[in-house]
This record gives C-alpha cells, structure tokens and sequence, in this order.
C-alpha cells in the first residue's frame, strides 16, 4: 500500500498448454508460432530444450531480492524462479494467465465457516536449496518478519492489516516464534491463518512473495538480500547491488513437486543499471532476451519496431493493468456539486490525453471504467459517453448550467512535474476544459513527495483549492478488490499517502467491499467487483481515460514465452533459450 | 575606365579613425565612451552579436504580434498533426511537421507551434536571464567595493562568505527549492511566484563572480593617485565610492553582467530540463530541450529548434561581451 502500487502486483507460476506440448518432446510447433502480440495469445516458441545462459537487463535496480522487502511487480514475477509461494498465477495467455493455482501448497485455502481462519497444506518433499526440508514454520517465519517494517520496510502491509497478532513487531526482537499468534502451524505441512475479519481475496494475498518460505536459522535480517534461500528452479550465485543479479540450477528443486514452473537454461544473468535505450538496441540486436522492468520499449525502439514488419512479430503490446485517470476532490468547490464534475466527464478529450500519453502503442486505450480489462470482475460500461471520446462541449455546458454555473469557473490541475506524459496530458486536459469555459492552472510539483505531501494529503488539496488531481494505479492483486479498495473505500481515506485522493465516502460502495470480503464464491466477487466500479463512476469523481500498454519485445530465441496478465510483462516462471 | 585617382584609394591610405573622424573639426578630447563605441563598432563579431540581442528582445516583446502572423497561439493544440501510434508530427524526414503556418514545426505529442513557443520562451529567459543577473551584480559589486575598499577584517568576512557560497551545490540547492516552493507566497502565486524565486536562487548565489573581480579591481583603484587626492580634500569614504572608485568600476561591470546573462540563461534552462524550472503550459526553452529527450529520433528537429535558440543566444551574449571587454579595456587585449 504504497506507491510501489504502479509497479507492483503478486507473485508465482506457470502450466497450461506446455505440458501438452512437452510430451511433443521439444521444439518449436504450430501453436507456438510468432507474430505481432502473438504472446498474448498463446504460449510463444514452445520447447523443452534445456541449456544456455538468459541474458537479462534492467535499467534500475531491484528494491531489493529478498522475498519478504520486495514491491515491484517485475520482482514479484521474477521473485518466482528462486521462490515458491503458497500459491501463484496460473501460466497461460489472456484470463487464463490471472487464474490462481496452488504452488508451495496442495490446494487453495480452506475458509473456516466465519470466514476468519484460512488452512493450507504444504506440498510433501519440497526442500530448500541445501537440501533441507521446506516445513510450515519456515513460511509462517516468512510471514512473521514482514512485521519488521524497521528491518524490511518495502513490502505491501496486507498481513499486518489483516492477521490477527496484536501489536507482535517481528521476530528480531522476540526470537520466539510462538509469539506470533495470526499463523499457527499444528504440524509440518499445515499453516493456518487467523484473519481479525474474513478477506475474500486470501488466495491472492498468499501469492505474494511474502509467503516464500524462509529458514530462521538462515535469516541475516537486512542482510538476507545477499543471499535469499531458494526454492525455486533457479538459486542465486551473487546478487552485486546496482551491477548485476546472476542465478543457477537449483539441484534440490524437484519438478514433480512443481507442476507449474521450468528448469530451462543454466543459468540467468542479469545487468543492472543498464541504460534503457542501450537495453531496447541489444534487444532489438539478438544479444539481449528480456528487460526486467518489462514495462515496454522507449519511443525509438518502438518506431523502429512498428515500421519494420520482422521486428513487429517479435513485439507483443499489452495491458500493464495500469490505469491513467484523474480525479475530482469532492470537498473542494465547486466539485461538491456532482453537475460541476459531470460537467468535467463531458468536457474531457480523452483522444488528446491518450496522445500525451503516447497513443494507443505506448501510452494504451481509452478507458471509460474504472476497472482495467486484465482485472478480475472488469465490465465494459461508459455512464459519460461523447462522440469518439473526443469530449463534448455542448452537454458540458448543459452540466455546467445545471451546476449553477453557466459561465464556467476556475479550478487547479495539480500533477508531477518530472512526468513528462503527465504533463502532457495535464496541458491537453486543461484546452479541453477551456472549451467549456472552465479555466484550470496547473500546479506542478515533485514526484518524490506526491503522496505524502501532495495529492495524498487531503489538506494540501484543501487548502489550496485544488480541483483536479492526475495518478496512476496498477494493483497489488489483479482483482476488483485489490485493485479498488485503496481507491473509492471512503474508510481509507487518511491525511497521508492518501489514494483515495477524490475523497469518496458512499455508504452504499463502502457496504460492498464487506459484502465481497465476506463472499466466498469467486463468481459472486466478480459480480460486486463490477457494481463497485458502476457505483463509484455514477458518482462522477473519477476520470478514468487510459488502460496503460506498453510494447514488449522478445528475443525471437528466447522460448516459452507469454504474457502474463497478473503482472502484465512475459512471465518469467518458464523462460527458456533455444 | 578606371579613374588614375580614386577617391577609395585615397581614403584607403589615410591613417585610421582619428583622420576620418577629426576631418574639418578642431581636435578634441574624447571621453571614454566614446573611444570604447569607436572600437566596438568595428568590432564585426560583437555588433553581430549586439544585432542579435536586439533582435531576440523585440521578437521576445512583439512575440503576441508575430504569432498572429505565422504559428498561432503557443498553448493551443494540433493534435490532427500528430500521428497518435508514434506521437510524432505527421509526415516523413525530420522536417515533418512544418509548414507555413508552422514555420519550425509543431510539438510531438501535442501538435502546439513551436515557433510560438520559441518566441514566447525566449521572454522566460530574458527575463529571468537579465533579472538575475542585475540581482548578482547589485549585490556583487556593492560587496566587492566595500571589500576591496575598506580591506581588514571587513574584507575578510565578505571574502569568506563568497568563498561559502562558491562552494555551495547550487545546482542541487535550487533543486530543492524550487521543489518545495508553496503555491502562494510573498503575495505571489503561480507563475510570477516561480519567476521571482528563480531570479532569486540564480541571482542571489552568483553574486560572489562578480564580487571577486570587482573586489580585485577596487583593490588597485583605491592606491591610485585621484583617489587619495580625494581623500586628503576631505572626501568621506561614502563620496569616494559613489564618486571616485564606481564611474572607473562601470566597465568590468558591464563586461562581466553581459557575460554572466548568458550562464544565466543556461542555469535556468537547466533547471527547467531538469523539471522545476516555470509550471506548464508556459513555454521555456530547457523544458522543450527535456521533452525532446524522449523523441530525438523520431521528431529530430523539435530537439535542434531549442537547442540552436539557446545557442544562438548564449553565444551572442558572449559575443557581445568579449566584444566590450575589448572595447572598453585596452590592456586586456
């Protein structure tokens, strides 16, 4: 819950198709064929051919490799080839790739009948990189030293929201394990969890690398980055911060215990801090396989990649599951009127927003819900429609009358000055509204402090009369409620970090996030999750415009290759090189 | 045809200025200024340079007029010549984009004129280039004549205040600053606010240049002969400063003011690169330079358009300024 939430999601997996194919005894068949966004659609080269180093890149660093201080999605992907949580998402194209499965453990979790304790059974016979055995303990460990903000600040907070351990702090103060009292582990293959209140989701929360086990007696604290103990098919050989992240075969991981990973290359080296564009010409090149971040191709990469069809095959352009949208305070005039924010949701051009944003390639579609396409429970709706998304003046001015405000007023447009796209899209938004005659002043300010200072401070927007705020948001979890809660929940609101920045408080939108908590049917979540997003939307606080892409490349040698929509960049649980 | 006596010919053998402009007038004295005017006219690189500054403001101030005549308002957007796939300018080669109703082209992404935001963020420079560079030399030479003038322990506290503020990260500095600049302060708010906190940040910690050489400068002027004729007539030192030591200070002053307007210009273009120089939409110069970042290779010419106007400036400042240095101090020669 910070705002690692744009480049974050969960964690885990792999299966589908490829067992299929495996049996084929490798190489390369028809389902498998390339082409423009074909990894969107299907499972990329398949093969079971085994060998080779995959060359990796990335143009940041990782926050940081240890499981339990991580909150990047591309870490949470890529956290799968030495982690195994309890469970993942499945691997496959399009809805199948945001499908749960079970992955450290036997099935999903059982939910008691209050909905307030969630069983799981571990798998028999996983072990750890040395060869000792994977027991429940080690993931209640895991999750008990994510209480150690102090120690692992990065990770997102859910199990200390949710567990019920009272004010426990970690286990580096109380070496005892007893002391926490939200898991408890009857034996070696059973964990349970004591929820304070029953949480629909569970299942995603547990697929967080979080719950990647971790031996106490292993444990280095703030140090346990060096060398993170593995699980998964590959371990880590060095990890040089700000350098470079090098991986091997993992000897103890056993396939037959893991349905839904692959042991493919050798070996995985990565280099950090590597220049963007540099990376995108090595891509381009052959000498490259995957970018880390996976969150697309700088702009001249990608015109060299659309205006030449060879590229254009090996290029895949997908939902990041992030959206793009502004928002309304509804406690600063005259956006209490729920005409005047009407008035806002005509007058938007979201055609000219989508161009600052860097077009349908780049920047992604237009959106007209909350909710993007790659997200559980998404429904396609548009409670504000103008011709061609291009705005519409004459029903803006309608809105503005019924406001009482016939002539237009002023407003601000506050958003992050080192975001060139946002910036961009800020000036587009403020012509637009100029038509209807509503004058907005941009107010730019640092990134760095957005949240905490900025739009997340409701008393900043206050009193400085700002109107109109623009953020982005990409979900923990690929569900309704992971990716709404934080957003229109009027209960959490807070005077910092705040991200329900419109400051929404309906009853009746805050009574369904409890009802889908409560719900223990998938199907029946869905459903609320869409009424969630229609309710939220009636109330007129909240633009969205785009459902963020980006355009990825893959080496054409790479193989196995998919996207994933939980985390929406190819899934790196069973990446192979021919 | 040729005439045997050529009038150029004759006029061409005749010794250098003070024949042609003492023909048929007594000869007289002739101030300072004037011998310096004489000498930077035939100057050919620092008129040039004068030319050009002179075009740049009245394109600065006339820039409302001009873009009623060609380029159009400088927010207003063309997104029908923006090709939504590559948000570039549509058409092909690096001069896609222009036109005559867009003599430089438009702007990736949004389509605006560039030619109008050229002239238009050609006022932003200007203006904070002049501002801050009067802030520097007000405070600079009043430090560095008091210094100079008076030495001893005053000498000594202003000099190694100047030393502090030459060794503070200025550029990290303004950074910060300007990022937490409130939206309303000192009874300003928005733009005017960033302008006035930009002249501020630039000018008040570039003052120690100019101090230093006018320190230096006041150090020697003060042994000289008119200075203790003043003083032993009775001259406080007040009348001596004003008087004696600042009219002999006048040429460094100009000299290194026209130099440091230049350096300004790029510190505040840097700024804006870097994102906390004015607010959008307002044009700036750095700020085209750091949207273009991201396009160099698919709109090239939206990258050049700024970088020559910063260039173009820059170098007719220093241009000018070397030029009066020469001028208006023959020993530097």
């Amino acid at each position: 819950m910070n705002r690692r939430k744009l480049t974050s999601i969960t964690a885990a997996g792999l299966a589908l198709g490829l067992l299929a194919s495996c049996g084929g005894g490798g190489g390369t068949d028809n389902n498998g064929a390339t082409g423009f966004n074909a990894a969107a659609e299907r499972v990329v080269n398949q093969s079971t051919k085994t060998g080779g180093t995959l060359q990796g890149a990335l143009s940041s660093d990782w926050d940081s490799i240890d499981p339990g201080n991580t909150y990047y999605a591309f870490s949470w992907n890529f956290a799968r080839t030495y982690g195994r949580a309890l469970t993942t998402f499945k691997t496959g194209a399009g809805d199948a790739g945001l499908e749960l499965t079970p992955d450290l453990a036997q099935g999903l979790g059982e939910v008691s009948a209050d909905g307030k304790t969630v069983t799981y059974k571990l798998r028999p016979n996983i072990k750890f990189e040395d060869g000792t055995p994977v027991t429940s303990k080690d993931v209640k460990y895991a999750v008990a030293r994510t209480y150690a903000r102090d120690v692992l600040p990065n990770g997102p907070t859910y199990f200390v929201d949710l567990l019920d351990a009272g004010d426990y702090a970690g286990p580096y103060k109380n070496k005892d394990l007893n002391a926490f009292t939200g898991i408890q582990t009857p034996d070696d293959q059973t964990i349970v969890f004591k929820l304070k209140q029953p949480f629909g989701d569970f299942d995603y929360l547990v697929s967080s690398p979080q719950t990647v086990p971790v031996p106490q007696a292993k444990d280095t604290g703030a140090k346990y980055l060096e060398h993170p103990i593995s699980t998964g098919p590959y371990k880590v050989d060095s990890y040089v911060p700000g350098k470079e992240f090098i991986l091997s075969k993992n000897t103890n991981w056993d396939a037959s215990t893991d349905p839904n990973r692959k042991q493919l290359a050798d070996k995985i080296d990565i280099k950090l801090n590597t220049n963007a564009e540099d990376i995108d010409n090595r891509l381009l090149a052959g000498s490259l396989d995957f970018d880390v971040a996976g969150s697309g191709v700088q702009a001249s990469a990608q015109s060299k990649i659309l205006s030449n069809a060879s590229l254009k095959e090996n290029a895949d352009n997908v939902f990041s599951g992030r959206l793009w949208y502004f928002v309304m305070d509804e406690k600063v005039a005259p956006f209490d009127n729920i005409d005047c924010r009407k008035a806002v949701q005509y007058a938007t051009d979201k055609v000219s927003l989508q161009t600052a944003y860097g077009g349908p390639v780049a920047g992604g579609d237009i959106a007209n819900t909350m909710l993007p396409p790659n997200i559980v429970g998404h429904q396609d709706f548009n409670l504000y429609p103008t011709p061609d998304n291009k705005g519409d003046v004459n029903k803006a001015k309608e809105a503005l009358a019924a406001c009482g405000q016939p002539n237009g007023f002023n407003t601000k447009i506050l958003l992050r000055s080192d975001r060139p796209h946002e910036v961009s899209a800020g000036e587009a938004l403020q012509q637009a509204l100029a038509k209807a005659n509503i004058k907005a002043e941009i107010v730019s300010v640092p990134a760095g402090q957005y949240y905490t200072r900025f739009a997340g401070a409701p008393n900043y927007m206050h009193q400085n009369n700002i109107g109109i705020a623009f953020t982005g948001w990409q979900a923990d979890w690929p569900t309704g409620f992971g990716f709404l809660q934080q957003l229109v929940d009027g209960r959490t609101i807070k005077p910092q970090g705040n991200t329900n920045i419109e400051e929404m408080n309906l009853p009746n939108v805050n009574a369904l996030f409890d009802q889908a908590a409560a719900s223990k049917d998938p199907a029946q979540r869905e459903q609320i999750y869409g009424q969630i997003d229609k309710a939220a939307m009636e109330q007129a606080s909240v633009v969205p415009f785009l459902y963020g892409k980006g355009l990825l490349y893959r080496n054409p040698q790479m193989t196995n290759v998919v996207i994933s929509f939980a985390y929406g960049m190819y899934d790196y649980s069973i990446l192979g090189i021919s | 045809m040729a005439a045997p006596l050529d009038v150029t010919g004759a006029t061409a053998e005749a010794p250098p200025e003070a024949v042609l402009e003492g023909a048929g007038k007594a000869i007289e004295g002739r101030s300072l200024g004037q011998i310096a005017w004489m000498r930077l006219k035939r100057d050919k690189f620092a008129l040039a340079g004068g030319v050009v500054i002179i075009l740049l403001i009245l394109s600065a101030i006339l820039a409302p007029l001009l873009t009623k005549i060609t380029g159009g308002p400088p927010n207003e957007f063309h997104q029908d010549l923006i090709d939504p796939t590559f948000s570039k300018p549509v058409g092909d080669g690096p001069f896609a984009g222009f036109s005559w109703a867009h003599p430089l082209g438009v702007e990736p992404r949004s389509g605006r004129d560039v030619f109008s935001r050229i002239l238009y963020g050609a006022q932003i420079s200007l203006v904070i280039g002049f501002l801050a560079t009067l802030v520097s030399v007000a405070i600079g030479a009043t430090m560095g004549v008091i210094a100079g003038y008076f030495g001893g322990w005053i000498d000594t506290v202003i000099s190694r205040t100047m030393d502090a503020f030459l060794a503070f990260p200025l550029l990290l500095f303004a950074l910060a600053l300007a990022g937490v600049i409130p939206d309303h302060a000192f009874g300003l708010s928005g733009n005017t606010l960033r302008v006035a906190v930009l002249v501020f940040i630039i000018g008040f910690f570039n003052w120690p240049y100019i101090g230093r050489i006018i320190r230096g400068q006041t150090l020697s002027l003060r042994e000289r002969e008119f200075v203790d004729a003043a003083r032993s007539l009775g001259a406080r030192s007040s009348y001596v400063l004003r008087r004696e030591l600042l009219p002999n200070l006048i040429a460094p002053i100009l000299v290194y003011a026209t130099l440091m307007i230049p350096t300004n210009i790029l510190f505040e273009a840097a700024l804006s690169f870097l994102g906390v120089g004015i607010r959008p939409p307002t044009p700036s110069w750095g700020k085209m330079l750091a949207d273009a970042v991201g396009y160099y290779s698919v709109a090239p010419m939206y990258m050049v358009v700024p970088g020559l106007a910063i260039f173009i400036t820059v170098m007719a400042f220093n241009l000018l300024g070397d030029g009066l240095r020469d001028a208006l101090d023959p020993h530097a020669r």
